[in-house]
């Protein structure tokens, strides 16, 4: 995989983005400088409006900055055209929405599939093989003829998951990914994360929740649209582990 | 997106709610319908418009004397009457392109016979008169080469002229009266109805041209000449052909201006069916109005359906789609409807055309290529409309998009 770690996956400087609604300037982030490397799992936290999801929509090439620059994968993003921003997101970068976003009435292969469709450089021969695998990977090889509306949240979010992977994306972004689940399909959530950043996939999501936060490797923290806090995490916590726990405490309640 | 797959997802959209997509397609079926069996019915006017005129004669080429130039002053034509036997024979000799031609010798006069008496048209004619003007017997017989030669007094009637002297009889072997002149009566003609302009064809008596020349007129002018080319498409050459013969038969030098006039069925065709033209364009037109009316509909749906798979949309951005792939899936989505609209559109037609001819007098022929025209029309119209809600859904901002509820 070509996102071996150290190397700078993504570089932003003196990244701004302004909003007008009417004829006031809204500022949503300001001036952040932000190196991340391959490799890394981070956090991104923040109350609602400091600018977090802004920041996620400009490193995932949804939006363009007012002013600053950023660097995906050693390419400066602000040079781009329109064709070329939509090249980006479909090859190098895997996103995973809160509300996952998956087509409605139609099967998982088919929403895990359609990143490839899109992909004009054809890297993946097989399409619905290379679908198979990644959902495989998710663990819904069971599921793969299901539509969303016959999913749980939790299943929908992990065909989501599948979708972002099926292009062998350098860069997963996830904001809140695990906003509309309970606490134990989160958790599944989160291990699958750290399974897949454990195998060399860059992470980067967004919660607001400091347990969730936990589980990636590096937290920062914005506030009003600037970066307060930028820190490894010490006392991470492992997913998988918790899930244990979890599992522990159902039987304990059920005894 | 390749090709195959654009078809399958745009289908696929299509068939998710089948009930709108046949309401949306409908303007199109109702309007290629209508335009093919508009056009349908025009052209079964204008085929029995042809019909009537093809029962003047089969390729019918009508020589009139007259129209000479004398002296600077121009005559109408019958001026001078200078056609007799000799130009037919001469005609009968040397034309190569004709089915046969035949002098008129035009008269008219008291008849008596049976139980009364009936002023009527007396036509002279050859043998083969009604193999030239496209007639049948009703039942006897034609006169023959024989009846020319010995200018037999035989007489064929009309069907009307028959009902008027021999209302109760069979006119067959019957004695009749021409300006006194005993004929006897070998044949009655099928009835023909009316004329073009309206005048009755059945009101008219038969006659070898020989017979009515000496016995009747005492002359040796006939009326004209009608002549049949052996088929349509050879009309021109044969009337040319013609033209030449007869300059040759009168002496006429180059330059000088011919003594005749020839006029042809195509001609006459022609001025009639131009009529009825303008009556099909005229029905077409109402029809591929209601065609862009439906096409507006498809707009509409279109515009609707942007609005409501905005998400879909922003899903699709996001993961890597560029506008002109969303372009052309909302396009190709307007125009699969269109077409199959189209396609259904021709089917209808071919019923509605079915039941018009077996079950009512209205006569319908589909052209197969206004078939064509309507549904490459309804493309035409897919596209046309389906680009402004196309471009509407391509323009979409990705965030945007997907934050639509």
């Amino acid at each position: 995989m070509e996102n071996a770690s150290g190397k700078n996956i993504i570089k932003t400087v003196d990244l701004s983005k302004t909003y007008s609604v009417g004829d006031v300037e809204v500022p949503a982030i300001k001036s952040i400088d932000l190196n991340i490397d391959g490799g890394e799992f981070v956090a991104i936290m923040g109350a609602s409006g400091s600018g977090k999801s802004t920041l996620m929509n400009l490193i995932g090439c949804l939006d363009t900055p007012t002013s600053g620059e950023y660097y995906l994968d050693g390419i400066n993003t602000s040079k781009l055209t329109k064709n070329e921003y939509a090249a980006i997101r479909n090859q190098k970068i895997g996103f995973v929405f809160q509300g996952y976003n998956l087509l409605a009435r139609t099967s998982a292969l088919e929403n895990v599939e359609l990143p490839l469709m899109y992909d004009r450089a054809h890297r993946i021969n097989n399409p619905a093989e290379k679908a198979l695998e990644v959902l495989r990977r998710v663990g819904l090889e069971d599921r793969i003829h299901h539509e969303p509306s016959q999913l749980s949240g939790g299943q929908q979010q992990r065909v989501a998951i599948a979708r972002s992977l099926v292009n062998e994306p350098s860069l997963i972004l996830a904001d809140e990914p695990t906003g509309n689940l309970d606490s134990k399909m989160s958790v599944e959530i989160f291990a699958l994360f750290q399974k897949l950043n454990d195998e060399g996939i860059t992470i980067v999501l967004v919660t607001h929740e400091r347990d969730f936060a936990k589980f990636a490797k590096r937290i920062v923290e914005l506030k009003d649209g600037r970066i307060i806090k930028d820190y490894m995490i010490k006392d991470r916590l492992y997913a998988q582990e918790e899930l244990f726990k979890i599992q522990e405490e159902e039987i304990a309640e059920e005894a | 997106m390749e090709a195959k797959n654009l078809l399958k997802v745009a289908l696929k959209s299509i068939l998710k709610s089948r009930m709108r997509s046949l309401l949306t397609a409908l303007g199109i079926i109702i309007g290629v319908a209508a335009v093919i069996v508009m056009v349908a019915i025009g052209n079964g006017a204008q085929k029995k418009v042809e019909d009537q005129i093809a029962s003047l004669g089969s390729n019918l080429i009508v020589i009139f004397p007259g129209s000479i130039n004398s002296g600077g002053v121009r005559m109408g034509a019958g001026s001078i009457n200078r056609f007799t036997m000799k130009d037919v024979e001469k005609i009968r000799e040397e034309a190569t392109l004709l089915k046969g031609v035949t002098p008129i010798v035009r008269t008219g006069g008291q008849v008596i016979g049976g139980s009364g008496n009936w002023n009527t048209r007396i036509e002279g004619v050859s043998t083969n008169y009604l193999e030239i003007s496209n007639w049948s017997l009703s039942s006897g017989e034609f006169f023959t080469e024989k009846d020319m030669i010995s200018r037999a007094k035989v007489a064929v009637l009309g069907k009307t002229v028959a009902d008027q002297l021999f209302p109760n009889d069979d006119p067959i072997g019957q004695q009749i009266r021409i300006r006194n002149v005993p004929f006897r009566v070998i044949g009655v003609l099928a009835p023909k109805g009316q004329n073009v302009m309206g005048a009755d064809n059945d009101d008219i008596i038969i006659a070898p041209a020989t017979t009515v020349l000496d016995r009747l007129l005492g002359g040796r002018y006939i009326s004209f000449i009608m002549a049949s080319a052996s088929s349509l498409s050879q009309i021109d050459q044969a009337q040319a052909q013609l033209v030449e013969i007869m300059r040759k038969a009168h002496n006429l030098n180059p330059g000088e201006d011919n003594d005749f006039t020839v006029r042809n069925q195509a001609e006459i065709t022609q001025a009639a069916t131009e009529t009825s033209q303008v009556l099909t364009i005229l029905l077409a037109s109402v029809a591929g109005v209601s065609l862009i009316v439906g096409g507006i509909g498809i707009m509409n749906i279109m515009l609707v359906s942007v609005t409501e798979r905005t998400r879909e949309i922003g899903i699709r951005l996001s993961v890597g789609a560029r506008t002109s792939d969303i372009l052309i899936q909302f396009l190709t989505e307007s125009i699969a409807l269109s077409i199959a609209g189209g396609l259904i559109g021709v089917l209808l037609a071919f019923g509605i055309t079915f039941i018009l001819n077996e079950y009512t007098s209205q006569a319908a022929y589909i052209n197969p290529q206004i078939v064509f025209i309507a549904v490459s029309f309804a493309g035409i119209i897919g596209i046309f409309f389906g680009f402004y809600p196309a471009r509407k859904a391509a323009n979409l901002n990705p965030i945007d998009a997907l934050r639509y509820e």
